[in-house]
């Protein structure tokens, strides 16, 4: 029984750092109906970045974060006005090569700079555990589930809540008729990019003690954060949450009860089965079609 | 320019419309053939290489370019074939059986991951298939009675009839060109069918295509099918031409290089598969060519400006370092994809036929003939 509820434990930690990227491409899909594939690089960047300011200029822990987090929000501006804008209203499959591109990009560039080692930044959180009776829980995976948890709160609230938020959505419904009503879709597109770049590199910064930092970080969660926004349907910001922490779950369980090798293919062979049962996802909106 | 007078259907479905297409293929087709006694081995390996890529390109392009239905799970659909060739080959099967096999089964495969992809669209379908291969490659990892695991198989020399092809010869070249004018050419043929027409209705829109009258689910797995069916065959001749396979090999990374052959080449005309399977294939020679010459071009340029001779060797150090490090190479592929999606969604095909057409109508050229039209609109997107 300790067992199991250990595995659950970690499997929801896990599962909280696919939600937190999961996010970010819930995010960029909610606001423009663009699938970026570059989500796990921009976390990775992010992570090189807060490396930069705490590892090598010394600065104070949470100092760095915020400055990780702010040139990666600008980043973010600059990707989607270089990268995503000229082919926005393009087949969204053009719109996903080009990102795929980016992520490459990144990728090789990142290596080039910051090399192919793997990198860590001290953090408060990197030693100490938790003890509960005799569940043991370590601080930086407590960080994360408390982190997700906030993060995906506060979005919630913003996209639901502030008018900033409802201008998003409605741009994602129609950019046209937003543009109409007064809404600068350009603007608000940009920020959305930003506010994503910067929720990856807050899930880069928390990975940091969990799982270092490498040049192909990005596109190994990346690819099991994808799956976690799919299955929570994507779109919804509970869903990538529940998707990702889900996903975490049935790894860390198939790792434990399951024959080696099960742990990898489990939640993709989940998520097929999701997608045949539900294909828009659990917590989808079902889409009509318009003739 | 010339005006095609066409009277009757049989005219318009015409694989040649006109004499000179005849003399075109024909030049290249002579060219191809006299390839091998010219190049250097190098480049012929690399031509085979252009070969299988076009194919897999050709076989993703029903699917992808004709059908509209994308897949990020090519790579799977390879190493199916790949694998059954290898190890029908242990068991002593000749050539022809284990060609048609590794065909034949990937093609089933192809039809049973297209039952479940019926439902899905767009980035669904997507992440479907990517799912799909990973958990294909994964078999391959731990299924080590037949794959041999992470080890890897070895793939004999080719046997037909008694004559053994080896993987560098002329004529392993010709099979694989041979195979894929056959595809090509199958491909155009089914394309002018009523099969083809519907694929083509299906990815234009599905509601219109359905109310006509198509069957869309039928036609959807046929087009997996039969899209699977080829790369199968490709896999097997790729694993003759590596001689040595494994799981390793058949990623995610293959897959997104086999979507790059089709958006580049230009994603509706086989023209572009060619076209995307040279460009692939090429960019590797020709990186490693600029690698080694272009460090003291730069250094040439800098010292005619003016630069002294100590700074332009500088320079070139610099170069020399900026240009040997690690991962420029998929840097370099990142921004090649960005750029082409940007500034030529239609591909290499689509800037042959702009320029063909800038001089037809020489001083008439309009930029927005090619012109796509932008959609904002979620319920218009989601077709």
């Amino acid at each position: 029984m300790l067992d199991f509820v250990q595995q659950l434990v970690s499997g929801i930690a896990l599962g909280c750092v696919y939600g937190l990227i999961a996010l970010g491409f819930v995010l960029v899909y909610k606001a423009t109906e663009v699938v970026n594939f570059a989500q796990g690089d921009l976390m990775m960047l992010g992570g090189f970045f807060a490396f930069t300011f705490i590892g090598m200029l010394g600065l104070n822990y949470w100092l760095g974060f915020a400055g990780a987090v702010i040139c990666m929000a600008l980043f973010g501006m600059l990707a989607e006005r270089v990268v995503v804008r000229p082919i926005l209203g393009y087949p969204q499959f053009s719109i996903i090569m080009a990102t795929i591109g980016l992520g490459y990009f990144l990728r090789s560039i990142a290596g080039m700079i910051w090399g192919t080692d793997d990198l860590k930044i001290d953090t408060p959180f990197s030693q100490g555990v938790l003890r509960i009776g005799s569940l043991v829980l370590a601080h930086d995976k407590l960080s994360v589930i408390a982190a997700t948890v906030i993060l995906c709160g506060l979005l919630y609230l913003f996209f639901n809540r502030t008018t900033l938020g409802t201008a998003m959505r409605a741009s994602s419904e129609n950019m046209l008729a937003a543009y109409y009503m007064g809404i600068p879709v350009k603007r608000v597109v940009s920020i959305v990019w930003a506010i994503s770049a910067a929720v990856a590199t807050a899930a880069g910064v928390l990975l940091a003690p969990i799982t270092f930092i490498h040049s192909n970080v990005g596109l190994v969660l990346g690819l099991k954060a994808f799956p976690a926004a799919v299955l929570g349907g994507f779109g919804s910001i509970p869903g990538a949450v529940v998707g990702g922490v889900l996903i975490g779950v049935i790894e860390s369980m198939a790792g434990f009860y399951l024959p080696q090798g099960w742990k990898d293919v489990a939640p993709y062979l989940v998520l097929l089965v999701v997608l045949l049962l539900k294909p828009e996802g659990l917590f989808g909106v079902h889409t009509r079609k318009k003739v | 320019m010339r005006f095609l007078f066409k009277t009757d259907y049989e005219d318009d479905i015409r694989l040649m419309p006109h004499s000179g297409y005849l003399v075109t293929y024909g030049v290249l087709l002579a060219l191809l053939a006299v390839a091998p006694f010219v190049l250097s081995s190098y480049i012929m390996s690399q031509l085979v290489f252009v070969c299988i890529y076009a194919t897999v390109g050709v076989g993703l392009m029903i699917l992808t370019g004709f059908t509209g239905q994308a897949s990020l799970g090519h790579a799977a659909f390879l190493a199916i074939g790949a694998y059954t060739a290898a190890f029908l080959q242990q068991y002593n099967v000749p050539f022809p059986v284990y060609f048609l096999a590794a065909g034949l089964l990937t093609g089933v495969v192809g039809a049973l991951v297209g039952f479940p992809a019926l439902r899905l669209q767009g980035i669904y379908l997507v992440i479907a298939t990517i799912s799909f291969a990973f958990i294909v490659e994964e078999i391959l990892a731990r299924w080590e009675s037949v794959t041999h695991g992470n080890e890897g198989m070895r793939v004999k020399t080719m046997q037909v009839f008694g004559m053994a092809i080896s993987r560098d010869s002329p004529t392993f070249y010709f099979l694989c060109l041979g195979f894929l004018i056959l595809t090509i050419v199958g491909t155009l043929n089914l394309l002018r069918s009523p099969t083809g027409r519907a694929f083509v209705a299906i990815r234009d829109s599905e509601t219109a295509a359905r109310s006509m009258g198509i069957n869309v689910s039928l036609y959807k797995v046929k087009s997996f099918a039969i899209s699977a069916a080829i790369t199968g065959f490709a896999g097997c001749l790729f694993a003759h031409k590596l001689s040595f396979i494994s799981p390793e090999m058949f990623t995610l990374l293959l897959s997104i290089e086999f979507i790059i052959v089709i958006l580049i080449g230009g994603s509706f005309s086989l023209h572009g598969a060619v076209l995307g399977a040279i460009f692939l294939v090429m960019i590797d020679p020709l990186l490693t060519y600029l690698k080694d010459d272009l460090p003291g071009m730069i250094a040439g340029v800098a010292s005619t400006f003016g630069a002294g001779k100590e700074s332009a060797s500088q320079i070139q150090d610099k170069a020399a370092a900026i240009a040997s490090a690690n991962g420029l190479k998929g840097a370099i592929y990142g921004l090649i994809i960005v750029l082409f999606v940007l500034f030529e969604p239609l591909g290499l095909y689509g800037r042959w036929l702009k320029i063909k057409l800038f001089f037809q109508l020489f001083p008439l050229y309009k930029r927005a003939t090619f012109k796509r039209q932008k959609i904002y609109v979620k319920s218009e997107r989601n077709r």
